[in-house]
């Protein structure tokens, strides 16, 4: 009774912690526009396949590349297919690949920093060697090579992504570690006679997460660029999948009397991204972070 | 101080190596060889003997590698799959192409990020810095096919001022580059002018708020000698290091707005030969690109190291 009593306080204090992270994040304009827009995005990729007025991928050569009206708000594309349709459905590949993929890059990212940070010496060493020099192969290229020779699926694309744009969190998973494990807790906790992982469970990862986290909300961004640069340069998913990155590379040699169909999926990608960068700096100065300092590794 | 530059070439050099297993392996381990995936269909018999024959595919992997690597040390990148023609005839004149782009925009945007960053700092939360902070928070985060796309739609298709798209061979002449850069250096030094403005900027403001700064405000020096005395020498040192690890991750930037351009620079040689699946230029280009990011970088440190007269008794730091 007692123990549930106690978990049921904490769980509580968690709530209101990221409560009041939220609402101090919300406090500033920038922080406001941010995190309004990603739940427009998020809410609307939920809803979208609801709510779209046409079939995504019907061609009509009856409808193509029609300027907006009251029946296709955002007019048609090239093969007759409605943009406003494609728009709003553009969003759902992009924002479930980058996600899981910040996810998956955030957990392996995270765990092998704080361990090269705990156990030092040479293993730490041989890692940040490697990590140098992933670090040091343009993500373009990397991307390019690893779907142009596995293919371009989901399943393919968020391990990749994942593991890509994990490397950089190593390090500052590895340089929070080092910040904390000096501390006196830490020494009390082995001198206590704690085994590692309690102490990274207990001790090193609450005072390192926020770090992390906001590694991660920034990844989340970068990845979205990645992601809808591959699309674009027709290295990411396959037509006719609507995509933001793809919509825009096909109607971009049409833009001189079809603006309309590269106008609406650069609107709908850059305001995601803002929304996303905003969101994730709003969220390191709530966790008083100053991420403005960093270059983008 | 020597025995520092010494380790330093050193780590960058590891650091390449490290680069170099990791795209040959990359490139071993990911399925088929460069012969399957040149050939593709025809995969078979005597044009797949012939193939592997003449790529040497049929000696273990470590003797390829370790052939390679000493071709590659001396110079020479072996034979492009496509062209059929040696892969330094390919890059020379993409490698010129593309130190052109980026040079133009590193001599425009350097200086331009450093006085918005100034400006920015010294007027905080004021009408300038709002405006010019909103404008570098939107030219940094919109991706490059975007703000390219866009300056080719408005000023090319709408205004009619330039061609919107770059029709030069690769072997163009100097001059006949410069006339068709003006879209793609305004591309590329608007996102690395906003990465390094804010860099500059909140650097700058740190240094405002320390204690010598505070020290000669009161002393009474005048404002503008104690900016350009006092602050900006001690808020550029840091930033150095910071902007060349951007411009580094802006390489990735380049190759896709090559591409929006059609401009013939190393970008476009990347996504080419990918298309094409000519492996052995891609391994080029991955050492290429890596190259540079590790001398750019430690051409920074270097340049923190001299400029810096209490780093040069200190350990470098990590």
């Amino acid at each position: 009774m007692e123990s549930n009593l106690i978990t049921e306080d904490k769980q509580k204090n968690k709530l209101e912690k990221a409560f009041e992270i939220l609402k101090t994040m919300a406090s500033k304009p920038s922080g406001l526009i941010g995190l309004t827009i990603v739940l427009f995005h998020v809410v609307l990729a939920l809803i979208s396949p609801y709510i779209a007025p046409y079939d995504y991928k019907a061609i009509s050569p009856n409808t193509m590349l029609l300027a907006p009206s009251a029946e296709h708000w955002f007019g048609t594309d090239s093969l007759g297919r409605d943009v406003f349709t494609r728009t709003i459905l553009g969003g759902r590949t992009a924002l479930t690949v980058t996600f899981f993929g910040s996810l998956i890059a955030l957990l392996w990212g995270g765990l092998l920093g704080i361990f090269c940070g705990l156990v030092g010496g040479k293993i730490d060493d041989v890692v940040m060697r490697v990590v140098d020099a992933f670090l040091s192969i343009p993500w373009i290229l990397a991307m390019l090579l690893i779907v142009s020779l596995l293919g371009t699926s989901t399943e393919v694309l968020i391990p990749a992504l994942g593991f890509f744009y994990g490397k950089g969190i190593v390090r500052v998973a590895r340089a929070a570690t080092h910040d904390v494990i000096a501390k006196d807790f830490i020494v009390s906790a082995r001198a206590r006679g704690h085994s590692n992982m309690s102490i990274i469970w207990n001790e090193i990862i609450p005072n390192v997460r926020d770090a992390i986290l906001v590694e991660g909300a920034m990844r989340w961004s970068w990845m979205l660029l990645g992601f809808s640069s591959l699309s674009f340069l027709g290295f990411g998913v396959s037509p006719p999948t609507p995509d933001w990155g793809l919509m825009i590379s096909n109607a971009r040699g049409l833009m001189s009397f079809a603006y309309w169909s590269v106008i609406a999926p650069i609107v709908g990608l850059s305001s995601l991204i803002i929304g996303i960068n905003l969101t994730a700096d709003a969220f390191a100065k709530a966790l008083g972070i100053d991420r403005s300092t960093k270059a983008p590794v | 101080m020597l025995l520092l530059i010494l380790k330093r070439i050193g780590l960058g050099l590891i650091t390449l190596f490290i680069v170099s297993l990791i795209t040959f392996v990359g490139v071993e381990v990911l399925p088929g060889d460069a012969c399957t995936t040149y050939l593709e269909r025809e995969a078979y018999g005597a044009a797949l003997d012939a193939c592997i024959k003449r790529l040497g595919l049929d000696v273990p992997a470590y003797e390829r590698y370790l052939d390679w690597a000493s071709n590659v040390v001396r110079g020479d990148f072996g034979y492009s799959l496509s062209g059929e023609m040696p892969i330094n005839e390919v890059l020379g004149p993409r490698v010129k192409n593309s130190l052109v782009l980026a040079s133009v925009s590193i001599l425009i945007g350097i200086p331009l990020a450093i006085v918005l960053g100034i400006i920015t700092a010294l007027w905080r939360d004021k009408l300038p810095d709002i405006m010019i902070s909103t404008i570098t928070i939107f030219s940094m985060t919109i991706p490059e096919f975007i703000s390219a796309t866009l300056l080719i739609l408005i000023v090319a298709i709408w205004l009619g001022w330039l061609p919107g798209i770059v029709i030069i061979p690769s072997d163009a002449t100097f001059y006949e580059l410069l006339s068709n850069i003006i879209l793609p250096v305004v591309a590329i030094s608007m996102i690395m002018t906003a990465h390094m403005a804010r860099m500059v900027r909140s650097s700058v403001i740190q240094v405002m708020a320390s204690d010598y700064v505070q020290m000669a405000i009161l002393k009474g020096v005048p404002y503008w000698k104690m900016v350009f005395r006092h602050v900006l020498p001690n808020a550029l040192l840091p930033a150095i290091n910071v902007v060349a690890l951007t411009i580094a991750w802006l390489l990735g930037g380049v190759v896709v707005t090559e591409v929006v351009f059609n401009y013939p620079g190393l970008g476009r040689l990347v996504i080419e030969s990918i298309s094409n699946r000519d492996l052995p230029v891609v391994q080029a280009l991955a050492i290429i690109l890596a190259s540079i990011y590790v001398g750019i970088n430690l051409i920074a440190d270097l340049m923190t190291l001299m400029l810096n007269p209490r780093l040069k008794s200190l350990q470098i730091r990590k």
